[in-house]
């Protein structure tokens, strides 16, 4: 009995004790997934991107207007042919582990991402034949071709640094105890459960790291998670339902930040890609721009999202400097609609295979759309299907429709490449168009923003006319945080930045 | 799954003068409980008939307008999240979850009866190879047999019935071979064998209707736990397709909105709640009237 | 007896290898390409190939399943593709976390079981008699998930007394640890806990109606000690081996209880990796919980049987 009481009073007084002496303050975020393996290279998920923000700095960064900014390096450089890209890389930085960074630390990490056996970042640095160290701070990437993306890349997992002793140790077990330049090293991971970081002391910028203490906790329920953000469980969570805005916004202990996503939500039309595609739909632009006509994309945004989101028509968003304003979204027209189906010589109803992955929102825009459509004799029959069989239904073509989302890149190249090219890997459509083929090999070449525009005019164009997709909306990235957390800003990436954050 | 299954030991033959049958009755009707779990089973399953009838509005008609209406006199239950009206819909969903619950529990008894029987009755090798098969199914997690299931066949209500159908068969399988078991060994059993009867006509003449009772106490527990599993798939995803409704799909939707709409979760789940408890208590009732042991 | 727990031992090797071949089997029926699954979002063709063949998704499906259960025999239960963590190190990690929820839901049961059992014996027919089921029963008349819910609502966000979600260990801050669990430990009590009604009220019932009974009363004991010195000691006995049998039921059960409380534990392991088609871990899993699910089997019938003379003759 007096044991206990003897343990308690000392663990109560070294409790106290240790709360004056620090008071240690910690960040702790809300995630919808348990995040994959964090190593740069072997990474694959949208959320594994949020953590990595905080501990795995970037050879660059983008702002809210999505211009490239400097992180671990200070400026590219783009040789006249297109072919050699030259960066210079930021002095004085520390790894985690004590390693210096410098160039040879960069050519490993980029070696790394282009040759590690399991390594995603493979595509991405496809057209990279290989780099060169010019100097302790300039390497020099050789590409095979002019590739205008590659510094998108670099400003997401590509251009992310390991430190290279031990990344060389560790092998392909490195995610397991990740060492890179970012303002938080790695603690600790408990699978499913929270993955813990600290303050690193030696961070290039760490003059602007306030807090000590990061903490990520998945938490898939949307409405858990918030509920944890109202009772203080949590400082910060992402993806709010749409329909939490309200809730959040009445909040006084709350504070909502949003940004338009780089992403998309649509619909594929199986256009070539087995015998799903001889249907009417399939078959005929003018039976897919009817369908486009009957989507009332404001009603469909206000009745779902609480009029939340963006109504869209092109993969990127009406905010995005790439947006072609020559082609503004389009209202609900039923009667051009059904002149249409009539044209095309449709003359009754017909079924649609609306293949639609697993999702309550997703599923509330299916059901919705289903509506709007059978008012034009279009009758979707909506099929609710667990994602990993959408994926491979898809791709093998068993479906009509097919409603899809992606996460969205920097660069619009990321967008329209494996979507619209021919037998790309997400051309589910399997829409085949030579000349669109062309347009988007010809836009990766020009480092001008302007020529390359005026090239996806025409991509934009021969999308609208032959609609392979129906986009619909972009979704605003929702993160609420508690009001005592300042300094917060969201970018149109989705991730959580936490340079500059402090508690009030 | 909940274990429902009765324990073998306890049941004993019993002499009497009135038949089984009547006694059973007289005391299932004593049994205040049972009758209310039944009286509530006759009115869902005729609102479930009659819907189209009882309910005032389309159970797919949405009104963009009404989105997430609180209950109100034009709405009883109020509006889901789509604007359909959500008592419609709730009668409407009675339809698909008694159907789950009755169909797979038709389909476990008719592929685990009769396999329970062979075991039973046969006994050797064949008994053997069923008896470790079952073990196996019963040894994984009940649930995860039906979602693997549902997900294998693709997702449908009748999919998930057939997923929580085999699932479920097992606890059949091995409930008929226990009562197989202890009946094999009864006089007339004997006495059928002594006079010349082929193993099937003992098998279907004989046993079965003497292990009846024992059967229809055990359907009435699966077809409650069967609902509660097509609840439990539709939330999942693999259940009833939209935009038809059942009280599992509308649970699903609902979670989004249990800040903001709280009704929308409210009367599905106690939907469930009272079909399943009906069913319970006429099983626990059933049990009690059919057991020889009680007075 | 040895010759029962031998057979027994001995049945344990062609079940758990029918287990295997169900899980295995279901696995590979389920549509969708794990490979594809892992393979990111841009899902490169190349990528796809390279997954395919390191995991040896290339090969003919029997082969597959003998490279696994030769892994299985070494004590190799293969590797997570999604995280890249041997299976083995997943379910250390996690068996813990289910069995504190598993031992409180367990508790909870048998409180609410036992004692509603008991006093729908003792007042058979009577109010406290449909009081008594009433509430055992309501705890498997409602979906676990909608009570998980609903209980989330109720004292997470509106009275704000207990943490809405994730997991605290025990050897960390027991405190905090029991207000994380004891929200899932109670619904998953909940949906047992009738079980453990039943079959307490018939044992009572019989026990109640037995000549040893008779006995005590016509001794004039009180009837206070006639229940609770003699009845309930002979009825408990088998209820109580009956508990740890839950022990499947409550594995379903904490697929969804899980997701919902966002705990950590094998529930939530394996509805995830289904989901992902991350074989290994479902397969590993499943392995491991139906042999712990059988040897608990085997347990609680030999103990039945020692409590049980009557029973050791057949």
């Amino acid at each position: 009995m007096r044991i206990r009481h003897v343990l308690a009073a000392a663990v109560a007084a070294i409790t106290i004790v240790s709360g004056i002496a620090h008071a240690e303050t910690t960040l702790r975020i809300g995630l919808a997934e348990d995040p994959d393996v964090l190593d740069p290279s072997l990474a694959r998920t949208y959320v594994g991107r949020i953590v990595f923000a905080s501990f795995c700095d970037k050879l660059f960064d983008i702002d809210e207007k999505l211009n490239v900014v400097p992180q671990l390096a200070l400026s590219h450089t783009t040789s006249a042919d297109g072919k050699t890209v030259t960066i210079k890389l930021r002095p004085n930085v520390k790894f985690q582990d004590g390693e210096n960074f410098d160039a040879t630390a960069a050519k490993y990490s980029l070696d790394r991402h282009m040759t590690m056996t399991g390594s995603f970042r493979k595509p991405e640095l496809a057209a990279v034949d290989h780099v060169d160290v010019v100097d302790p701070l300039t390497i020099n990437i050789v590409l095979k071709q002019p590739f205008a993306p590659l510094i998108a890349q670099l400003t997401d997992r590509a251009g992310m640094m390991v430190a290279p002793a031990a990344a060389k140790a560790a092998g392909d077990k490195f995610g397991l105890h990740p060492v890179c330049a970012g303002p938080y090293k790695f603690v600790e991971r408990v699978q499913q459960d929270r993955i813990v970081f600290e303050k690193f002391k030696d961070y290039w910028d760490k003059d602007n790291v306030h807090i000590d203490k990061v903490v990520f906790l998945p938490i898939v329920d949307a409405t858990v998670r918030l509920a944890n953000l109202k009772s203080g469980g949590l400082d910060l969570i992402e993806r709010v339902l749409a329909t939490d805005i309200k809730t959040v916004r009445a909040d006084k202990n709350l504070v909502l930040s949003t940004a338009l996503e780089l992403g998309y939500q649509g619909l594929d039309i199986n256009v070539g890609n087995g015998d799903a595609a001889k249907g009417p739909l399939g078959q005929s632009a003018k039976v897919r721009q009817a369908l486009e006509l009957a989507i009332d994309r404001d009603a469909l945004n206000q009745v779902v999202f609480n009029g939340e989101f963006k109504p869209g028509n092109q993969w990127v968003s009406p905010e995005n400097p790439y947006y072609q304003q020559s082609f503004p979204v389009p209202k609900r027209d039923v009667a051009k609609a059904k002149a249409l189906l009539k044209e095309a010589g449709v003359t009754k109803p017909f079924d649609v295979d609306f293949m639609v992955p697993k999702g309550a929102e997703t599923q509330a825009v299916a059901e919705v759309i289903q509506a709007m459509a059978a008012e034009i004799g279009i009758n979707m029959k909506i099929r609710v299907t667990e994602f990993a069989t959408s994926l491979k239904q898809a791709e093998e073509g068993h479906y009509q429709v097919f409603m899809l989302a992606w996460s969205g890149r920097t660069d619009p190249d990321g967008n329209t490449y494996i979507f619209h090219k021919c037998k790309a890997p997400q051309d589910y459509p399997g829409y085949c168009n030579a000349d669109v083929d062309k347009w988007l090999d010809d836009a990766r070449v020009p480092s001008d923003m302007k020529a390359r525009k005026a090239i996806y005019e025409k991509v934009t164009k021969a999308i609208l006319t032959d609609v392979p997709k129906i986009y619909l909306y972009h979704r605003r990235i929702l993160i609420a945080h508690t009001a005592k957390l300042e300094g917060y800003k969201q970018m149109p990436d989705g991730l959580v930045r936490v340079v500059g954050l402090h508690f009030k | 799954m909940a274990d429902t299954t009765l324990n073998v030991s306890l049941m004993k033959p019993a002499e009497s003068v009135e038949t089984p049958a009547r006694r059973a009755l007289r005391r299932l009707v004593r049994r205040r409980g049972a009758l209310l779990g039944l009286a509530i089973i006759v009115l869902f399953v005729a609102l479930a008939i009659f819907a189209p009838l009882v309910t005032p509005y389309d159970p797919t008609a949405q009104s963009w307008t009404s989105v997430r209406k609180a209950p109100s006199l034009l709405h009883w239950f109020g509006t889901d999240d789509l604007g359909r009206d959500q008592l419609t819909r709730v009668i409407y969903g009675a339809r698909a979850s008694l159907a789950a619950g009755v169909i797979s529990v038709g389909i476990a008894m008719g592929v685990g009866v009769p396999l329970g029987l062979a075991a039973g009755y046969l006994g050797g090798w064949l008994d053997a190879l069923i008896g470790r098969i079952t073990d196996a199914m019963l040894a994984c997690p009940y649930l995860i047999l039906a979602i693997a299931l549902a997900a294998f066949l693709g997702p449908s209500l009748g999919n998930a019935m057939i997923a929580i159908g085999v699932a479920t068969t097992p606890v059949y399988i091995r409930l008929t071979r226990g009562q197989v078991l202890s009946v094999k060994v009864e006089e007339y059993v004997e006495a059928a064998r002594a006079v010349g009867n082929p193993r099937w006509r003992i098998a279907i003449v004989h046993i079965l209707p003497n292990i009846l009772p024992a059967l229809l106490v055990q359907a009435t527990l699966s077809i409650a736990a069967a609902i509660i599993a097509e609840a439990s798939l539709s939330f999942l995803g693999l259940g009833q397709q939209p935009p038809a409704p059942s009280w599992g799909s509308m649970l699903n939707s609902a979670q989004r909105f249990l800040i903001n709409a709280p009704w929308m979760a409210v009367w599905p789940g106690l939907a469930i709640f009272l079909t399943v408890l009906s069913f319970n208590l006429l099983g626990d009732g059933l049990r009690d009237a059919l057991d020889p042991r009680q007075r | 007896m040895l010759n029962f727990i031998a057979r027994r031992l001995l049945q344990l090797i062609p079940t758990l290898f029918f287990v295997s071949v169900l899980i295995f089997s279901l696995q590979q029926l389920l549509p969708g390409d794990p490979a594809t699954i892992m393979a990111g979002e841009e899902r490169d063709p190349e990528v796809i190939a390279q997954i395919r063949h390191q995991y040896r998704l290339d090969q003919p499906i029997p082969v597959q399943y003998v490279y696994w259960v030769k892994g299985v025999v070494s004590g190799d239960l293969g590797e997570s593709m999604r995280i890249h963590v041997p299976v083995r190190d997943l379910v250390l990690e996690k068996l813990p976390v289910t069995a504190q929820l598993a031992a409180m839901a367990i508790v909870i049961a048998l409180v609410i079981g036992v004692g509603a059992g008991i006093v729908s014996a003792v007042k058979k027919n009577s109010a406290w008699d449909y009081a008594a089921n009433g509430l055992a029963l309501w705890g498997i008349s409602t979906p676990n998930f909608w009570l998980g819910i609903m209980l989330i609502f109720l004292f997470s966000v509106k009275l704000e007394w207990l943490p809405a979600s994730g997991y605290v260990p025990l050897s960390e801050d027991w405190k905090a640890s029991l207000a994380s669990t004891i929200m899932p430990a109670f619904v998953l009590g909940n949906s047992i806990a009738a079980v453990l009604m039943r079959h307490t009220r018939s044992a009572m019932l019989q026990v109640l109606d037995s000549d040893y009974v008779r006995t005590a009363r016509a001794k004039g004991l009180s009837e206070r000690t006639v229940i609770f010195k003699h009845a309930m000691r002979n009825a408990l006995t088998p209820v109580i081996t009956l508990g740890a049998l839950e022990l499947g039921t409550l594995l379903s059960g904490t697929v969804l209880t899980e997701q919902i409380f966002t705990i950590p534990g094998f529930g939530k392991l394996i509805v995830d990796s289904v989901f992902n088609r991350d074989y290994a871990v479902v397969q590993g899993v499943v392995l491991v919980t139906a042999t712990m699910y059988i040897t608990l089997n085997l347990i609680a019938d030999v103990a039945y049987i020692l409590v049980n003379p009557r029973l050791r003759e057949s």
